[in-house]
């Protein structure tokens, strides 16, 4: 099942005297193909849950339309949409056991759904094996783990065949370890079921791994759609290419003067069909090429080493960042004798953007 | 040790108040205790210097009246018509109430308002409202101009007058005033701690539940009744500790005679009866009435504990 999103805008209207109406989204318009893993991702109150609980039918949109495949859900009520909504603290029914609790949106089917008391228990007990806790069936979720809940939640999502299925920052209340076992499992159970998911999340990193493709929201504004490994290639501003990454991509004042980009006064790359201006310059951490004649020249503060790679942590006047932080392979020596390091930089790791308006400034080597 | 040094500081900051719990409190119960096992127990003897035997004999006195089985009728019969309709009642109000947004602060404290008004004076005004008639030696006549606004009302839809209170009038329509007063008197209270534990729940079950498919009523009845059902619970088991209690509330309405003119008494709870025995000077059958009614209070309310203990759910 496809899902729409035409114009969706939800503006909150702001309840003190002389205070700015909130618009939590301004102008969601996107199509989501069915059967993918979408992750709609940005800062804290950014939009991401306003948007879910507009596509699920908790809040109704101040304008726009959205379209499950052909229908329009706009005005439906959510009961009507068949949608699952896994909430971001879960909100099991504390009252109910793990079975209760996941029967419960069958017993609420009515008329032709109506299901037997059979198939309503068979249908449990599948959804229950497949997000595994089939042996956790007749416990309380106080009795649980917050990873045992999780797949409570995502179960009572499941189990009533939903067209779509939304994820409410379903992460977040993990520790680590368990974050990234349970991401991977729920991209396991959206592939086995094949339901159009929507996954809400603020950390980058799980955006990247899990999803088929990422939106990047700011203040309510989409910033850019598209594959995570494209959007982190790609970006399409500033703040798209600060929010992808870790470590966090390196940003450095700088100027373009005939067609040569300078960092300070190293004149770091050509750069053809750049009109000269003062410049914003992104370099991701793996974009630095250790090099005795490199343009770049940055200040060793320390170097740390992570396995296979090394992280040369720097300074740079012209640095928006307090360090410059490079990745490089293990295998380079790194010399910190002379207290300086030497760069030169993979084109295709750097990136312009307008010093003001922080879009993306294209351009050619 | 130190804390055990500054022990004596701490019963001397202490002692006010449990001086005052010694005198008021402890001793009347252990007196309590005490005059209901003596035979035929008068404070007024006792000052003239008699003594009493020991034995049970006031207890037998006490269950063999035929007036103390009817005031354990009354108040029993009140008590099990009450709770659980003011508990309903309250439940659907406060439900009501916390689901509307304007005037809600407004509504609260219209609801509110009974709680802190005097139950004599509520009382007056239901027998007025309940009145058949203005005054009781008036002619037949008289008994029309002067009918209450309940009988005002059923007459002015067709139906015709009940005396509710005055001479002549049934049992049953007493009970039935006295329940539409005490639950109305009871609603207050109850509807302030439902709203309060109505407020406390955490509004994504509200939301789970629709995504959910929920309807309204099965709202109420799988989600809220459970999450509330500490509430519920104690609201329980206080209005039938205060039922038990019921004595003002006739009052209120009946006067002292603790019935209609015609038949005094005929309401009488057991507080009542036990302030009736303190009036004529048996104070070993007002204790051994208020250590039967202790008992009965008790007995309920381990009741209420074992039966709200399986259905409150954390
Ligand atoms: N019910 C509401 N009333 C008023 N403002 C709201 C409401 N819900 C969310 N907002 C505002 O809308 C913006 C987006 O919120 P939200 O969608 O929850 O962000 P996110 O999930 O991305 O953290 C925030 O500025 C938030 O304060
Ligand atoms: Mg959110």
């Amino acid at each position: 099942m496809k899902v729409v999103l035409e114009n969706l805008t939800k503006v909150f209207p702001n309840r003190t005297k002389g205070g700015e109406d909130v618009v939590a989204v301004n102008d969601f318009s996107f199509e989501i193909p069915d059967g993918k893993l979408v992750g709609l991702l940005g800062p804290s109150g950014c939009g991401k849950s306003t948007t879910l609980y507009m596509i699920c039918g908790l809040q109704k949109p101040s304008g726009g339309k959205i379209f499950f495949g052909e229908d329009d859900v706009t005005d439906l009520p959510p009961e009507h949409r068949g949608v699952g909504l896994v909430f971001q603290n879960y909100a099991l029914y504390p009252h109910m056991t793990v079975k209760q609790n996941i029967l419960y949106p069958l017993q609420n089917l009515k008329g032709e759904d109506k299901l037997s008391k059979e198939e309503m228990l068979k249908r449990t007990v599948e959804v229950a094996k497949l997000v595994q806790i089939d042996n956790l069936l007749d416990r309380k979720p106080s009795e649980l783990s917050g990873g045992q809940q999780q797949r409570v939640a995502i179960a009572r999502a499941l189990v009533k065949m939903p067209r779509v299925l939304l994820l409410d920052e379903p992460l977040s209340n993990l520790d680590a370890r368990l974050r990234l076992q349970t991401r991977e499992e729920i991209r396991r159970i959206q592939q086995e079921t094949g339901i159009t998911t929507i996954f809400v999340t603020h950390d980058q990193e799980e955006a990247m791994s899990i999803s088929d493709m990422i939106v990047v929201m700011k203040l309510g504004v989409v910033q850019q759609i598209g594959k995570p490994q494209n959007v982190y290639d790609d970006p399409a501003n500033l703040f798209v290419a600060k929010f992808l990454g870790t470590p966090p991509i390196n940003v450095f004042e700088g100027e373009v003067r005939g067609g040569m980009l300078f960092i300070g006064e190293d004149p770091v790359m050509a750069v053809r069909n750049v009109p000269d201006q003062k410049v914003s310059v992104g370099i991701r951490p793996e974009g630095f090429i250790l090099d005795e004649r490199g343009p770049l020249h940055c200040h060793i503060n320390g170097v740390e080493v992570m396995g296979r790679d090394v992280s040369i942590v720097a300074t740079n006047e012209a640095s928006l960042n307090p360090v410059v932080r490079s990745i490089i392979s293990a295998e380079n020596k790194v010399d910190t004798s002379s207290g300086t390091v030497r760069y030169s930089i993979k084109p295709h790791k750097l990136f312009l953007f307008h010093h003001e308006t922080e879009e993306r400034i294209p351009f050619e080597v | 040790m130190v804390e055990s040094k500054k022990q004596w500081k701490a019963w001397l900051y202490l002692a006010p108040a449990l001086v005052l719990l010694a005198i008021f409190t402890v001793w009347p119960i252990f007196n309590t205790v005490r005059m209901a096992f003596l035979e035929n127990y008068s404070g007024l003897k006792a000052a003239g210097g008699e003594t009493f035997a020991f034995g049970i004999g006031n207890f037998k006195k006490v269950l063999e009246y035929k007036k103390f089985v009817n005031c354990l009728k009354t108040t029993a019969l009140l008590c099990v018509a009450t709770v659980p309709i003011s508990t309903l009642l309250a439940l659907l109000i406060s439900v009501a109430l916390n689901s509307i947004k304007p005037l809600q602060r407004l509504l609260q404290t219209i609801f509110f308002l009974p709680y802190v008004t005097n139950s004599i004076a509520i009382g007056m005004v239901f027998a007025a409202m309940f009145n058949i008639v203005g005054s009781f030696h008036g002619t037949q006549n008289e008994i029309i101009a002067t009918a209450g606004i309940v009988n005002n009302v059923i007459e002015f839809f067709g139906g015709t007058a009940v005396n509710w209170i005055n001479s002549g009038s049934s049992y049953a329509a007493n009970i039935t005033v006295m329940i539409i007063y005490i639950v109305w008197n009871a609603l207050p209270f109850k509807i302030l701690i439902l709203l309060g534990g109505l407020q406390s729940i955490n509004k994504q079950y509200y939301d789970a539940a629709k995504v959910d498919g929920s309807t309204r009523s099965r709202i109420l009845w799988r989600i809220t009744v459970p999450l509330l059902s500490p509430m519920l619970a104690y609201v329980i088991i206080t209005g039938f500790i205060g039922g038990f209690k019921e004595y003002t509330s006739i009052v209120g309405i009946f006067g002292a005679t603790m019935g209609p003119p015609d038949d005094g008494g005929r309401l009488n709870t057991m507080v009542g009866f036990i302030y009736d025995a303190l009036s004529t000077n048996s104070q070993g059958r007002a204790s051994a009435a208020a250590l039967i009614l202790f008992g009965i209070i008790l007995v309920v309310t381990l009741i209420n504990l074992a039966v709200s203990k399986k259905n409150t759910h954390y």
